[in-house]
């Protein structure tokens, strides 16, 4: 288990208590999730579908490398780590 | 400073309005440009020779051998030129004078100028000066610029800035896409166009202010809407295509497009205070994702409000949009490293920037089976 900074776009920040930044304590990417939800309900469901996939349009990035790239939510989250969620923005 | 005195003990010849020195320039006198070269791109007085201020006694004998001529001397303004010739009297040259109003005054007054050693007449080298000294840059790379054809979608936040730089920078060509009319609301960021356009097509008054901004610019109207149907007729004659749409369905018509007609999407978006930006180009080298790639499907509408619905400071689509014609600009020149395969997220609030890996599907349904299709043959 290691301190991990979780970014929050401005989209989503209405459903984690106005926060553009929360810290939690995991081991996996799918930890990160699961501490999220214990604190912000509302985040998680439009991060995640119901059967716990990433959402189509939501990447997660450790550091700088996109989850899909490596494990997934399996991905081990290493201290320190910065976790950005980035969904699909269309404004012009 | 100090201006010596006449080697004769002569008072200084006075100096010379422009056109009474081209009366004598035409009769014989030697008229002088002691200009900087990048000063004389533009052009010098007909007749002139171009010798800069700091060469002046180096080269003066070859150029005038004979000390008791008169001698008339020309800058931007008059200062240098007044300075060049009590320097050339110092030397002997007792009939050196100054063209008052220098090069300036000489152009007002309508007097002919003819074009300097070296530089190219299909460009138009004094409006790019500041550029064309850039190596990476230069007179090829203005004609590249010149002979580009650059979609912008959408006349707005984006589209505004970018559409501005483009065509100051001097890309020939400019495809405005946009359907929608300039509303007052609009004004605050989207600064192609201004309080008298309110009510007008944005591909018109966007036009009129490009084409006012750098007239040698074609600008094509394309009042319409993207769709999936119509994106490939539109872009395809375009060589990078700048997307700056408001909506989930243009971009990915966009995106589908370019993928087809192998031509970089140069993305760009908006939410509030945030942005992000990145070039989509599966078939460049090394590859890269396309906006399905990135994001296979679009959020619910409730995850995706407009700038309309969730507001925007008027500043940050500014700044994604010259980032994005920053990318642009370096496409059509072939310098530097574009941001394929990388995106830029911009944070105005935390006041950052941050870079994120974003590499192609192998599975996308669109880019993996075109860029398979192109690759072999």
């Amino acid at each position: 288990m290691t301190d991990v900074i979780v970014r929050v776009p401005a989209v989503l920040r209405p459903f984690a208590g106005g926060a553009d930044e929360l810290r939690v304590t995991a081991g996996t990417l799918g930890q990160v999730l699961e501490q999220l939800a214990a604190r912000h309900p509302q985040l998680v469901p439009r991060v995640l579908t119901p059967d716990g996939r990433l959402r189509p349009y939501v990447n997660l990035f450790v550091d700088r490398t996109n989850a899909r790239a490596l494990q997934g939510l399996a991905t081990v989250v290493p201290s320190g780590a910065t976790v950005s969620i980035l969904p699909a923005v269309a404004g012009g | 400073m100090s201006v010596p005195t006449p080697a004769h003990g002569a008072a200084p010849p006075d100096d010379v309005a422009p056109a009474e020195a081209y009366e004598r320039v035409r009769a014989g006198v030697t008229l002088l440009d002691v200009r900087d070269a990048a000063e004389i791109a533009a052009g010098l007085p007909a007749h002139a020779t171009h010798l800069p201020l700091c060469e002046l006694e180096r080269r003066i004998a070859a150029i005038v051998p004979d000390r008791a001529r008169p001698v008339l001397l020309i800058c931007a303004s008059g200062r240098r030129s007044s300075q060049g010739a009590a320097r050339l009297r110092a030397l002997g040259y007792d009939q050196a004078a100054s063209v008052a109003g220098g090069f300036q005054r000489w152009r007002t007054d309508g007097l002919p100028v003819a074009r300097a050693p070296g530089v190219p007449d299909d460009l138009d080298v004094e409006r790019y000066a500041r550029q064309l000294t850039l190596p990476e840059v230069g007179l090829d790379g203005q004609r590249k610029l010149r002979d580009a054809r650059v979609a912008l979608i959408g006349a707005g936040g984006l589209g505004s800035p970018a559409a501005l730089y483009l065509a100051a920078a001097g890309v020939g060509h400019l495809t405005l896409v946009d359907d929608d009319r300039v509303e007052r609301s609009n004004l605050h960021r989207q600064v192609l166009h201004g309080d008298a356009d309110t009510g007008r097509l944005k591909t018109d008054s966007g036009a009129a202010r490009l084409e006012a901004l750098n007239p040698s610019v074609q600008v094509t109207r394309v009042a319409e809407r993207l769709t999936a149907d119509s994106a490939r007729a539109v872009l395809e004659h375009a060589h990078v295509v700048l997307d700056g749409a408001d909506n989930f369905a243009t971009r990915y018509a966009v995106s589908d497009a370019c993928v087809e007609l192998g031509i970089p999407d140069v993305h760009g978006s908006v939410f509030r205070f945030e942005g992000q930006v990145t070039v989509l180009w599966p078939s460049a080298p090394g590859g890269g994702p396309c906006y399905r790639c990135l994001y296979p499907e679009p959020p619910p509408p409730e995850l995706a409000p407009s700038c309309g619905e969730a507001g925007v400071l008027g500043v940050v689509p500014g700044v994604i949009g010259m980032l994005q014609a920053t990318e642009t600009l370096k496409l059509l020149l072939g310098v530097g490293a574009p941001l394929v395969g990388r995106m830029l997220q911009y944070d105005a609030l935390r006041g950052g920037f941050d870079e994120f890996d974003v590499p192609r599907d192998p599975g996308c349904p669109v880019c993996a089976r075109v860029t398979r299709v192109m690759s072999n043959g």
